[in-house]
């Protein structure tokens, strides 16, 4: 029986998960117990530390642990960024044109740590499934390259994990969002806004009929959770030079101290109103021992969280629409679990928006594992197929399809204007409605058109002695309303008692075809067509 | 917020009216996840239309429901000693019966090994056994339920259980009696594939497979690599660390057991090959065939001697005949000259008594006193005549007048006197 998982390898932290066969999934947990492994190796003389243990190598061999590499597979030498040097880890050199890192005095490349890696993963895997991995589906950033993609599944397929199919990151994690509930065929338009250690990364995607769309997204690689902790870190160091009269940032293993300890304090934070953090010997044989409540800490790192709800919001002004159109932001990524960072984007975002983050919906899923669900329920649909299969279903000619561009939708009585399909669905596609007629009636097709409504709120009547909030703008409420536009057809039915049904219903080459009929056995339905202009 | 549709203005008289053509659609790729994009894969390679997928999609449903329906075949109930079996001794029950299972033993799927086992839990749960008025003591057989699928469930000790599992063996057909080698061993060679760590197993075949199939078949089986294990039937170890030589001496007696069970299963599997191999009907064909072949062979080899022989006995054959004919015609020749001998003998004597008779037959010519001399005369006459003259004489004489008798006699006399081969004086009467 073959097993495929689903690997979501970050640049921080991989995460692996299968989908057990009455569609559950399991994320697995490597031998430490992680379920979010971080990407990192350690060499200390002849023995490899992976995962957590390798981060713990970050204060003492700070030199032969190599951390954050996602991103450089593929990269030539030449491109990398200056933040790729600014770590307190093993910096990356020129390994003939490539990147590679120093281990041991000996230069190895990025496709060997890679692959380092991914059989440590594998391993973790196989030791939890009790069977052989025979495949993967792979998640990669929007932004990943088709060398990096044929490099990384090159080093996947040495490493023993042959990739049957890289799928978007963001996708893999709305994919799992919405199986939840089977929410695929509801007909709405996401953000899904990935905050990861290093990096962000956000895209629109339109969800159409089960079928997903990207239509904008955004990457800023040096905003994430290490921007957090360093706000962190920057708020404990100011406050111990206070206290002792030494800088921990001064030297590189007071700084990995600082900064370990940081990560834990803003987890704890996540999820309690006060934490303490303490390191023995910080920095010139001085203990810190302190305690630091939410607040202080949204506070400190007030600017970071700020410019990640900028970031989400960036990226609905690049599709080209407001956050008024949008329904759902969905948080992804470990740093996602931060209360503030949801209650931010929540403000931005309208309150019809409803924003999924594990500090403002209990059952959410771990917004840390929601890539590697998607990737694991992708896989348990391709296992079935072999490569050729695959392969065929994602050419150019499958994957690149039509898209409407103006919804289309029935003209009311009172002008009012029920879509049937939204902007953004892609075709083929057929959908019905039924709606409730009598007598001799019109049905018109029409385009719809985006208006905004903004319907004035009334003020609370304050007392008196309130008068000074009177001056307050009045709250004015918005919202995205459809009205018919340019009229596409019209059918007649006649003699209708109850109910009609109309289908739409876009071929391949584009021609649209309403259709009405009542509901009843027996009846005839009118038809008609269109093309695109 | 409730829809309505406008109701049908005057004057519109046809059905349906087209106005506009809709805004020009972008091309863009979907993202390549969920079912939904495989079903628009599934459309869009095949160039189904919406309709045709929906009926493709729904005749699929509907036969994984009717799989559904017909799926599990699992045993009504235990028998009465499975019941009772002593849960202490769970290790010698039957653990596939226990669940349920024996229809299917190793071939039962995870599904259904968890679908059995809840069905056993259902019905032989003690809070159920006690509400129907039992004792809560009555657990046996579900601690047994709960032991065996303990066992199954586990792949380890799933394959151990496999390996001891004897209602899953089948014996090889008894050598006494009669069968058709291919309906017999076949399932004997399937049951034993089990137990491969290769796989797929070759198929026993037909009697219509070739040499190199049957021979890939016997090597396999000869090279065969078991899992078989025989940790099942150990004896418990004590857990209890009171005692560690006695625990040690029960775990190397159960290591010694384990190999001597397997020395004995490889042993066994070895004779029942060997038995299959001296039985199997295609290994005596092919050996038939290459005997035939060898003896074609060897003919064809002697060819060259053998066409020498042949001519030279063609040869002997040809001389013999050659022999034989000359030597009949010999003998015709020869049988054809006694004949004419005799022939001219018998002439010769016909012609004699011809001459003789013709004086007579004339009467002696009117002088019938003289009858003595003349028959002495003509007898002297003949006796002096050669072959030709005597053939002349008669031909002349038979049937003649007396007259030309006598003539024909005297002119003869008168010859053979002239010649002087007889006495004018002793033929007195012609030579008058």
């Amino acid at each position: 029986m073959s097993v495929v998982i689903g690997i979501a390898f970050g640049n921080t932290s991989s995460s692996i998960a299968v989908a057990t066969s009455d569609g559950k999934v399991d994320v697995i947990a490597n031998p430490d117990g992680d379920r979010s492994i971080p990407s990192a190796l350690s060499y200390v003389g002849a023995d490899e530390y992976h995962g957590q243990q390798a981060v713990n190598q970050l204060v003492r061999n700070a030199s032969s642990t190599i951390v954050n590499f996602r991103d450089f597979i593929g990269v030539p030498f030449a491109e990398l960024p200056a933040s790729a040097f600014s770590e307190i880890s093993s910096k990356p050199l020129n390994y003939n044109g490539q990147v590679g890192y120093k281990i041991d005095g000996s230069d190895v490349s990025i496709q060997e740590v890679t692959k380092r890696h991914l059989k440590q993963v594998k391993l973790a895997a196989e030791d939890y499934i009790g069977k052989t991995v025979e495949g993967v589906v792979m998640t990669v950033p929007t932004n990943f390259s088709d060398v990096q993609k044929a490099e990384l599944k090159k080093v996947s397929a040495d490493s023993g994990l042959p990739i049957l199919q890289f799928i978007n990151e963001p996708s893999a994690a709305l994919l799992a969002h919405l199986s939840v509930d089977d929410k695929l065929l509801q007909d709405r338009t996401y953000v899904v806004a990935d905050f990861g250690g290093v990096r962000s990364d956000a895209a629109v995607i339109a969800v159409r009929g089960g079928i997903l769309t990207i239509l904008a997204t955004a990457h800023d690689l040096n905003l994430g959770g290490d921007s957090l902790d360093n706000a962190l870190a920057d708020f404990f160091a100011a406050d111990f030079k206070k206290k002792y009269q030494a800088n921990p940032k001064s030297n590189p293993r007071s700084l990995a101290k600082l900064k370990a300890a940081c990560i834990i304090t803003k987890k704890t934070l996540s999820n309690v109103q006060t934490s303490t953090i303490s390191i023995d010997s910080l920095a010139d044989g001085y203990d810190y021992h302190t305690t630091i409540n939410r607040l202080r800490y949204e506070l400190v790192a007030r600017d970071v969280l700020s410019k990640m709800a900028a970031f989400t919001e960036s990226v609905v002004l690049r599709a080209g629409l407001e956050t008024l159109d949008i329904d759902e932001v969905l948080l992804v990524g470990g740093t996602s679990h931060t209360p503030k960072l949801a209650s931010n984007v929540a403000f931005i975002f309208p309150e019809s928006a409803v924003v999924v983050a594990p500090s403002l919906d209990t059952k959410a899923i771990n917004p840390a594992e929601l890539i590697a669900r998607g990737a694991a329920l992708q896989a348990s649909m391709v296992e079935s197929f072999d490569e050729a299969e695959i392969n065929e279903s994602l050419a150019p000619v499958v994957v690149n399809t039509q898209h409407i561009q103006k919804s289309i939708g029935l003209a009311g009585a009172d002008g009012s204007f029920l879509p049937i399909l939204l902007a953004e669905t892609a075709f083929p596609i057929r959908k019905a409605v039924q709606v409730t007629a009598s007598g001799d009636v019109l049905i018109a097709l029409h385009e719809g058109e985006r208006s905004i409504k903004e319907t004035v709120l009334e003020a609370e009547v304050y007392s008196d002695d309130e008068e000074a909030y009177s001056d307050e703008e009045p709250e004015v409420r918005r919202d995205v309303v459809y009205v018919p536009g340019t009229k596409l057809a019209e059918l007649a039915l006649k003699g209708v008692s109850a109910k009609v049904e109309v289908v739409v219903n876009i071929t391949r080459d584009g021609t649209l075809t309403v259709s009405a009929r009542e509901v009843k056995t027996g009846a005839v339905a009118v038809k008609c067509e269109t093309k695109f202009a | 917020m409730s829809f309505t549709l406008p109701s049908l203005p005057a004057g519109f008289e046809s059905q349906f009216k087209v106005s506009a053509a809709y805004t020009a659609p972008v091309r863009r790729p979907v993202e390549p996840v969920g079912r939904y994009f495989l079903a628009h894969a599934t459309r869009s390679m095949r160039g189904h239309t919406w309709s045709e997928f929906e009926k493709i999609e729904a005749e699929t449903n509907v036969k994984v429901v009717e799989e559904a329906i017909d799926e599990d075949d699992f045993d009504v109930e235990q028998s009465a000693e499975l019941l009772s079996h002593d849960p202490r001794n769970w290790k010698t029950a039957d653990l596939y019966a226990v669940l349920g299972l024996s229809k299917y033993r190793h071939l039962a799927t995870e599904a259904q090994i968890i679908k059995a086992h809840r069905k056993q839990v259902l019905m032989h749960h003690p809070d159920k056994k006690s509400a129907a008025g039992g004792t809560l003591e009555q657990d046996g057989f579900f601690k047994i339920i709960q032991k065996a699928f303990e066992t199954i469930m586990d792949s380890n000790k799933r394959q151990q259980f496999d390996s001891v599992d004897k209602a899953a063996d089948l014996l090889p057909p008894s050598a006494k009696s009669t069968y058709d080698f291919f309906t017999a061993w076949a399932p004997v060679f399937a049951s034993e594939a089990r137990f491969s760590k290769k796989q797929p197993v070759p198929e026993l075949g037909t009697l219509e497979d070739d040499k190199k199939t049957v021979d890939a078949f016997y090597n396999f089986w000869n090279n065969f690599d078991s899992w078989r294990t025989f940790e099942f039937l150990d004896d418990d170890v004590p857990d209890d660390s009171a005692n560690r030589d006695h625990k040690r001496y029960i775990e190397r007696k159960n290591i010694a057991a384990r190999k001597k069970h397997k020395v004995e299963d490889n042993r066994r599997l070895i004779a029942l090959i060997q038995r299959a191999q001296s039985e199997d009907p295609r290994i005596k064909n092919f050996k038939d065939a290459e005997k035939a072949e060898k003896a074609a062979r060897k003919w064809e080899r002697e060819a060259g001697a053998r066409k020498a022989a042949e001519e030279a006995a063609a040869a002997k054959a040809a001389a013999e005949a050659a022999a034989a004919e000359a030597e009949a015609a010999a003998k015709i020749a020869k049988e054809g000259g006694k004949k004419a001998k005799e022939a001219a003998k018998a002439a010769k004597k016909k012609n004699k008594r011809a001459v003789r008779a013709s004086a007579k037959d004339s009467e002696y010519f009117g002088a019938a006193a003289d009858s003595e001399s003349i028959d002495a005369e003509i007898d002297i006459m003949i006796d002096s005549f050669d072959d030709a003259t005597l053939g002349e004489v008669a031909s002349k004489v038979t049937g003649a007048s007396a007259d030309t008798v006598k003539t024909t006699l005297q002119g003869i006399a008168a010859k053979l006197v002239s010649e002087g081969k007889v006495a004018a004086s002793s033929l007195k009467f012609f030579s008058a």
